[in-house]
Formats: C-alpha cells, structure tokens, sequence
C-alpha cells in the first residue's frame, strides 16, 4: 500500500481519484463497481428508446387500420425493439450492472479475476450497440426481419441488416467474456472460509448464467456470422435455392436462444434469492434446493429449443421429446418459488419498496411461466403457436421477471451502489402504477391470442378492438410509472437521504463494508468462520 | 490470503490466468462446433457430391500445411520449455520460427485459394451456382467460410505470439512468470488442432 495516500481505504469508489480525471475516470476505470454503473447507464439510455418504440406500437395498435404508421414501420420497429430489448438489455442487464457491481463483494474480493477484461468487455458491448444503432441510422431501410434473423429472409430483404446482424456477434461476444471473467472470479477468488455452499445465492445464480453464456453463445455467434455471409456472397448454408436449408438456421438459432433466455432469468431469480430472505429476515428456506435448481435450469434449457420450431417442420418424436423436456425444464423454476414462498413463512416481513418489486416477480413470473406449459403443449401450441398469446408469455417472463427482479435489484442495492436513499413514498407509487399498467397491458393479449390475433402486424381485425384499446391505455399507465421511478432514482442520487451501512439489515458481505463502498472494497479480506454464512438471522 | 490486492498494481494469479484460457479455448471450440455440425448434416445428405467436390481440392497442399503447423505446435511448446531453463535467446528463436512457420501456412493458403478462383470457383461466383450441383455448392461455400475462419485464427494467434514474443524480450514474461507465453501456446495448440479436423473432412474423405 502506498503511503502518499493513506487515506485511500476512506474514499467511496464514487470519490476515488485515480490516475485520470472527469469522464476518463469513468471510461477508463478498471474498478468494478464503475464498471457496472457505466453499464447501467448504457442500458438506461437504450431501454428508453426500446421503450418508445413499444408505446409506439402499441399506439398503432388502439384500432384497427393504419393509425399513426405503415406495415414497414411497425415491422421496423418491432425487430429494433427486439434486438435492443433482447441483445443490449435482458441478456446481458443483471450480471453486467449487479453482477458487476457486487459479485466481487458479496464473496468477499476486491474486484474480478480480470479487471482490464472486464473494462474491455463495457467497450465490446459499447461497440455492438452502436452497430445495431447505425443499422438503423444509416443505409436503406430499417431491419425488418424481426429479432429471430428468421432465414431466409434475413438475406433477401433489402434494409440495412449487416450492421445489426454484426451488432448482435459483438455483444455476444462482450456476453462470453463477462462470464468467463465470473466464472474465474467465483473460483478463484472467494474469501477464506466461503466454501461454494455458502456462497450467496445471487452469485450461484451468476455463476450458472456464466456458463449458459460460455456454452451457447458460440453456436449463435457462428451462425449469426453464417447468416451474414449468406447475404454478402451466397455461401449457400440457409439458401433453399443453392440446396440450404432455413429450418437448419431455426435449430442453430434456438440451441442458443433457449438458454439465453435462461441467461436472462437466472440473475433475475438470484436477485430475487437475496431480497425475499433479507425482508423476512428469515434464512433462505432450502439452500441447496435453490442451488442444485439453479443448475438444474441451466442443464436441461439446452434441450428444450425444439419447442420454438413446433410448426417448422419436425418429426412426431422430435415433437414429443421437445414437449416433454419442455415441461421438465418449468419443474426447478417450480421448486424455486417454493422456497420464496416457504422463507416468508412465519418471517418478520417488511414489506419495504424491494420486497414489493419481489413478490410481483413471483406473481407475473408464475403467470408467465404457466403460459409457458400451454406453449409447451403440443396441441395448444400449434393453436396459439405466432399469435399475440406467445407475445403476452414471454412479455411477463422477460420484462415482468427480467424487468420486475431488474427494479428490484436497484431499489435493494442503491444505498449501497450510491450511498443515498430515494424517496420511498414516490418510488411505491410508481411501483403501484407500473404494476398496474403492466397488468393491463399485457394480461389481454393472452385472450387477443387464443381468440386468433397474430403477432407482428400492424393491423387486425375489428372484433379484436375492444380488448386492444385496452391494452394500449395499460402502456401508458404503465409507461408513467417508469417516469415516476426512474426521476425519482435520478434525483435522489445527488439528493436522497444519507443511506446507513446496512439499512435493511442484509446479512450478505455487501452490507458489511461503507455505503457507498471504497474503491477496494475491504480494507482486509473477510474470513468467513464456521457459524458464518450469508443468510444467519 | 494475506496479500493485499491493489489497483495500481494488480495481483499475478497463474491458476486464473491459465482457467480463463482454457475456458476461451472451450468457446472457441463451439464455435468452430457449429460449423462442423453444418458440415456433417449436408455431408449426410449430399454425399456423392461432397466426395466429387473434396476430390478437387490439392491434397499435397493440405498436407504440408499439416506438417507446418504440427511443427510449428512443436515450437511454440519448446519455446516454454526455454524459457523455464531461462534461456531466452532459444526462446526467441523458437517464437520467431513460430511465426515464420504461421506465415508460410497462410502464404499455401493464399495459392490455394488463388487457384480456385481462377477456376471461377468461389463463394456465390456464376460458375459455381450455374454449373455445379447443390451438393458442391454446399462443399464450397463451406469450404471457404471453415477455411477462411481457421485462416483469421491463425492471424490472431500470430499476433498473440508476437506479443508474447515482445514481453519476453523485454522481461516481462520470464521464468518466474511464464503465464502470457503458455496461454499464446495453448491457443495455438487450439488452432492446428482444429486444422487436424478440417484437413481429413475436407481433403481426405472420399
Ligand atoms: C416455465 C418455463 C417456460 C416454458 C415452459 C416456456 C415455453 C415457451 C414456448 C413453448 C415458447 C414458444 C412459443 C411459440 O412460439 O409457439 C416460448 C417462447 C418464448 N419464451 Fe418461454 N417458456 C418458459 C420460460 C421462459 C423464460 C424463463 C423466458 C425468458 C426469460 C422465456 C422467454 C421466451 C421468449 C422470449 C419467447 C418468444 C420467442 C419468440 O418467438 O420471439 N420463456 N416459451
Ligand atoms: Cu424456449
């Protein structure tokens, strides 16, 4: 340790003056925790604008017809939605932003395994993003095949597709190494005396993700490069003309699409792993169930990918098989929220902003996820397979779970990431609107689906118009409860209340260092003793 | 555990290094997997074409390709064996007749490449798709993209040698602190490896 600056264990991260000033503090910071706030701002950014392309498709949709735009710019927007929704914010959101921020301290270290990997990895993601944005920018036409690149359409439409087929490569890619780099980070670096069962379970849940993001982003990665040469010189791989075959691209596409909706969830349901028993006060119920859960996902998701490709063209047993590995996959997620439900019991609850945002999860979750048994059957599926009951399933799974377990995440961590509390009065009326409006949004496209309204057109027809309206007004409400929560987090990061060490009492590692936590994080290493472990209440 | 870890200078972990290769090397591995299914699944299903198509490419080629890059693995692996005798020079010559052997492997593949398509063959060219069949199409387009993408690794695991090749010279990497030259080594161990796979798929079988 230098002694020029004997005071370095004092300064908060967000303090700290390192070797640069201004902004190339930040974009040239190797500290995790700066890291992962330069990550959630970039996502911030892009969510909102995917957000304005959904208000404006649902707008579109309040009646029949054309009303404010044409088939090309709805399907426009949908695929740019899609992409920035799916590639620059579900997959890699919880682990970029919290993983980042506090994986590290929750095991007790003083950053990752690879630091300059890590700050790389931001300027990789950087870097896809702003491809999938000139896709839409610059050439002739915004990509209009939807976020699947379905071939062969991917490669006879004529709108700028290129850059965001290459975008989508380049943020898988930031994807792998962020895992590789937690993978390393959980096994090396660990605190003294935190074996792997007593590792908090949001860093189990990373742990897991990472190896989803190793093992099938490849096989994605390639065919996304395969699909982009298609266009540029006719390899012939995807082309039926030139003897490809698309529904090949279909498998390669799914064998990683799966799993990465896994990538998405499994973060989101470690988050929800630490909330629940730290507002119960209460040890978490089932340990290792959760882990051996978590695993368990991460396995069997890779077998499943058939059940995207029902009506595509495959053999009965194919069928059969994919159906019934898809009903096993929904049993771990079952198990999990067993034991959310079992920790509250007979808890201390406190029912503070976090826990609201966890127990919806557990409420659109389990919606979602039962949508998923009717997808995953094979007879209901063909009968609602493309239609706007597909859109509703995985709007509740990825942004009721993804987005819910993502707000909760922040409203949890924020004392400790800024050191200030929000306004707890603003942020459950925002809550309440958001829920609400999600409620109202997407709950009438599982009965606009069943009654045979498909997905991905800007028109429909004028029996469907009764439950679309009011599914548009559910967007607004829902979109001004967004506006409540994110001005209040905004504001109160400069003027929020002073946030204690420890303000809900949470017994993981984070809460044992300063809020905000210095750039070190420890000033020694934690040692974990025999009684310790992350959920001893 | 008692040593502190500091920003300025981070710790030295050749356990984390060396699992962060090998888990690199696995990724890798799935990508180069994929194209290798792609390949399998329309071998199967054209296969009198894919043994026309294979029947055409220069066997002699690919086979000193072969042998330069097995040497070349040699090399590279005697090179760590140097350096942990703490000879550097060795080293270095060993890393430069790496390089050299890398080299001569893409200046082979450059004629190859050359020859095909002054016989009008590449990816999506007028006599490909006029006067060849599907099946032979197929052979071809994945032929350069399987070659072309195991050429792109050579590249960068030339670049990654030269890298290497400059922190030994400065001394950087050394005895005490082989991890950057091992890793160099088992990438390219991953890249002739996979040239092993394609050589037979793509020259040998008929
Ligand atoms: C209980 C577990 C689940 C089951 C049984 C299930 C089942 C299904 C099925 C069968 C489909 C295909 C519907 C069709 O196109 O005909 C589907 C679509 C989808 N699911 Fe799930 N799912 C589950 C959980 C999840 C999770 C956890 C996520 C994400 C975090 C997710 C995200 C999606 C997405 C994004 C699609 C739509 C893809 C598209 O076509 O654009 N699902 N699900
Ligand atoms: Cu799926």
């Amino acid at each position: 340790m230098q002694t020029a600056v004997p005071i370095l264990h004092e300064v908060s991260y967000l303090e700290y003056k390192g070797k640069y000033k201004g902004l190339f503090s930040w974009i040239l910071s190797t500290d995790h925790k700066r890291i992962g706030l330069m990550y959630m701002y970039a996502m911030m950014t892009f969510f909102l604008i995917g957000v304005m392309l959904g208000l404006a498709m649902k707008l579109e949709l309040i009646a029949p017809g054309r009303t404010i735009m044409g088939p090309q710019t709805y399907n426009a927007l949908f695929t740019v939605h899609g992409v920035i929704m799916i590639f620059m914010i579900v997959i890699p959101g919880l682990p970029a932003v919290f993983g980042n921020f506090m994986l590290p301290i929750m095991i007790g270290a003083k950053d990752v395994a690879f630091p300059k990997l890590n700050l790389l990895s931001w300027y990789i993601y950087m870097t896809g993003s702003i491809l999938v944005i000139c896709s839409v920018l610059f050439g002739n036409g915004i990509p209009d095949t939807g976020w699947t690149f379905y071939a062969p359409y991917s490669f006879k439409t004529g709108t700028n597709l290129l850059p965001a087929i290459f975008g989508a490569f380049v943020l898988g890619f930031a994807s792998i190494l962020t895992g590789l780099n937690f993978i390393v980070t959980i096994h090396r670096m660990r605190c003294p005396g935190m074996t792997w069962l007593k590792m908090p379970l949001f860093a189990w849940s990373l742990y897991g993700t990472a190896w989803i993001q190793l093992l099938a982003t490849p096989v994605v990665g390639i065919t996304l490069v395969l699909v982009a040469l298609e266009r540029i010189f006719g390899i012939g791989v995807f082309d039926p003309a030139l003897g490809g075959d698309p529904v090949l691209y279909q498998h390669l596409f799914w064998i990683y699409s799966h799993p990465a909706v896994y990538v998405m969830i499994l973060p989101a349901m470690g988050a929800i792993s630490e909330i629940i028993p730290t507002f119960s006060q209460k040890h978490i119920f089932g340990y290792k169930a959760i882990v051996a859960s978590t695993i368990a996902i991460a396995f069997v998701g890779y077998f499943v990918w058939g059940h995207h490709m029902f009506t595509s063209g495959m053999s009965g047993t194919a069928q059969y098989t994919f159906s019934i590995l898809t009903f096993i996959v929904a049993i771990p997620s079952a198990i999990k929220v067993f034991n959310w439900i079992s920790t509250m019991h007979k808890g201390s609850i406190n029912p503070d902003i976090p826990f609201l945002w966890a127990i919806s999860f557990i409420f659109v979750f389990m919606i979602g996820g039962f949508s998923g048994l009717v997808l995953g059957a094979l007879a209901t599926n063909v009968y609602v397979h493309d239609t706007a009951f597909v859109v509703a399933h995985f709007h509740f799974i990825v942004f009721g779970g993804v987005g819910f377990a993502f707000f909760g995440a922040i409203h949890y961590w924020y004392p400790k990431m800024f050191g200030r509390m929000y306004d707890k009065a603003w942020a459950k009326i925002g809550w309440a609107f958001f829920f609400v409006g999600f409620l109202t949004l997407y709950s009438p496209m599982f009965y606009l689906g069943m009654m045979g309204m498909p997905r991905r057109y800007y028109d429909y027809l004028p029996e469907f118009h009764a439950a679309n309206i009011l599914s548009t007004l559910g967007s607004w409400v829902m979109a001004f409860g967004l506006l409540i929560i994110i001005i209040n987090l905004f504001r109160s990061a400069k003027n929020g209340a002073i946030a204690p060490m420890n303000p809900w009492n949470g017994k993981t590692l984070e809460w044992t260092v300063p809020s905000p936590p210095p750039t070190e994080n420890f000033e020694d290493i934690p040692v974990y003793g025999e009684k310790d472990g992350p959920y001893e209440y | 555990m008692e040593n502190v870890t500091q920003h300025s200078e981070p710790h030295y972990d050749p356990e984390a290094s060396k699992l962060g290769m090998w888990l690199f090397i696995f990724t890798e591995l799935l990508l180069f997997g994929g194209l290798f299914i792609v390949y399998s699944i329309y071998r199967f299903l054209n296969p009198v074409a894919f043994q026309l198509a294979g029947e055409e490419l220069n066997v002699v080629i690919g086979a000193i390709n072969t042998i330069i890059l097995l040497v070349s693995s040699m090399t590279i692996a005697m090179s760590t064996t140097a350096l942990q005798q703490k000879n550097k020079k060795l080293t270095l010559f060993l890393l430069i007749v790496t390089v050299v052997l890398a080299l001569v492997f893409l200046v082979n593949k450059y004629f190859e490449w050359g020859t095909k398509f002054h016989h009008g063959i590449w990816p999506g060219s007028p006599h490909l798709i006029n006067d060849m069949s599907k099946g032979e199409i197929l052979f071809f387009g994945l032929y350069f993209v399987m070659t072309g993408l195991h050429a792109l690794h050579i590249i960068i695991g030339m670049i990654f040698i030269l890298v290497a090749l400059k922190r030994v010279q400065k001394g950087t990497v050394n005895a005490d602190r082989p991890s950057l030259l091992e890793n160099a080594g088992l990438y390219w161990h991953l890249v002739d490896l996979i040239w092993i796979f394609l050589f037979p798929l793509f020259y040998l079988i008929h």
